[in-house]
């Protein structure tokens, strides 16, 4: 019960993206169509809960017992930096066509602040691991969630008339809002 | 002149939120209040200037292969003296600004200004582009908390202009912030235009 309780909060009622503000470059920047928002989405999930589980283990294994936890921000941008660019190692070496598909979006990854976000909120909740990791599943879920309702909308507005000032960045943060008002309605449930 | 011309920069020409639209979460985050809006542009701001100070220092010793880990390691290290900082002297703005302290990490305009202007330029000259960037930065995020906070309860800075009641509590709320920031910006379009 409590898991389906973090699913249905992290996808939701929190979307990190619409009720959080977090990870809007990328949702600004790659939602323009749904193919490379899936790639992204995908990218995310993948390291996402990668890098909580070895941030969960580093700060109760090693922060911890030394009480560093002042630490915290260091190590975790370290460990997510070093993360990133061994999935992109290991990913090339075993599976190039999984690699060609998410390539290109996971250096970008590095300075997406979902990833720094959930692991320092998974801290922060006091999440054991596998409620960590659920967390993680189920919050780049709902990103990936927004990031393609948001690319399918773009999609269709290419064909709209658009009054000049507004095109690009303001009619797309507009967007943004009226869906982040949709996603208001399902506060509550939890 | 060049001194001046750097520092001004970033406060109109190159505003990273209006113009350059770098670090809009913290953005979009914080500023459903000016006063919020203000501590996270300060906080921005230090580390911006310290990085960029230290980056543009060190930048001729560190080999070109690791610089941007390097970066990362100083400006992290900055953010976590804003945070300790912080959560001794201001815990009340530290605890509404919460996840956002630890994220000036990833904020993009700060390893961006590292990579693009503190890397090839003087001490003087880093410090002075770190502060008009995080004046710009402050000044965008002030803006757009105390319209918010107008529109939403009727007060700017905590002084009441109008009743509560009039005010309509979706701009404090998450797509408050998405609509403000979108005409704020095609207003500014339009402005930089004409």
């Amino acid at each position: 019960m409590q898991y389906l309780i973090i699913v249905i909060s992290a996808i939701l009622v929190n979307n990190i993206v619409l009720a959080q503000f977090l990870g809007i470059c990328p949702f600004l920047g790659v939602s323009k169509n749904s193919t490379t928002a899936i790639g992204m989405a995908a990218a995310v999930a993948f390291v996402m809960t990668l890098s909580t589980i070895v941030t969960y283990l580093v700060q109760h294994f090693i922060l911890d017992p030394l009480q560093v936890s002042y630490l915290q921000t260091i190590s975790f941008i370290l460990i997510i930096a070093a993360l990133v660019q061994l999935v992109e190692i290991i990913l090339k070496k075993v599976s190039p066509a999984l690699y060609q598909a998410l390539g290109v979006y996971l250096p970008l990854i590095t300075t997406n602040c979902t990833i720094l976000g959930v692991a320092i909120l998974t801290i922060t909740k006091q999440f054991n691991l596998l409620e960590g990791v659920v967390f993680a599943i189920s919050t780049a879920g709902g990103f990936g969630l927004a990031l393609l309702i948001f690319a399918n909308i773009r999609e269709q507005m290419e064909f709209s008339n658009i009054p000049e000032g507004l095109k690009g960045t303001p009619i797309a943060l507009i967007t943004a809002g009226i869906l982040a008002m949709a996603f208001m309605g399902f506060s509550g449930i939890v | 002149m060049k001194r001046m011309q750097t520092f001004l920069n970033g406060l109109m020409k190159e505003n990273p939120i209006f113009v350059i639209m770098l670090g809009m979460c913290p953005t979009l985050g914080v500023s459903s209040n000016a006063i919020n809006g203000i501590g996270m542009g300060l906080a921005t701001t230090f580390v911006l200037v310290m990085s960029n100070l230290i980056v543009s220092l060190v930048a001729g010793y560190i080999p070109d292969k690791v610089r941007i880990p390097s970066y990362v390691v100083i400006i992290a290290t900055f953010v976590t003296v804003v945070q300790l900082t912080m959560q001794a002297w201001l815990p009340s703005l530290y605890a509404s600004l919460g996840l956002f302290i630890p994220l000036i990490v990833v904020n993009c305009i700060v390893l961006g200004r590292a990579e693009a202007f503190a890397c090839k330029n003087g001490a003087v000259l880093s410090i002075l582009d770190g502060l008009g960037m995080g004046f710009g930065f402050t000044f965008a995020l002030t803006l757009l908390g105390a319209i918010r906070e107008f529109l939403g309860t009727g007060k700017v800075f905590d002084l009441t202009i109008y009743p509560e009641q009039y005010g309509s509590l979706i701009f404090v709320l998450a797509p408050g912030a998405f609509i403000v920031l979108g005409y704020l910006i095609a207003v500014i379009n339009k402005i930089n235009k004409t």
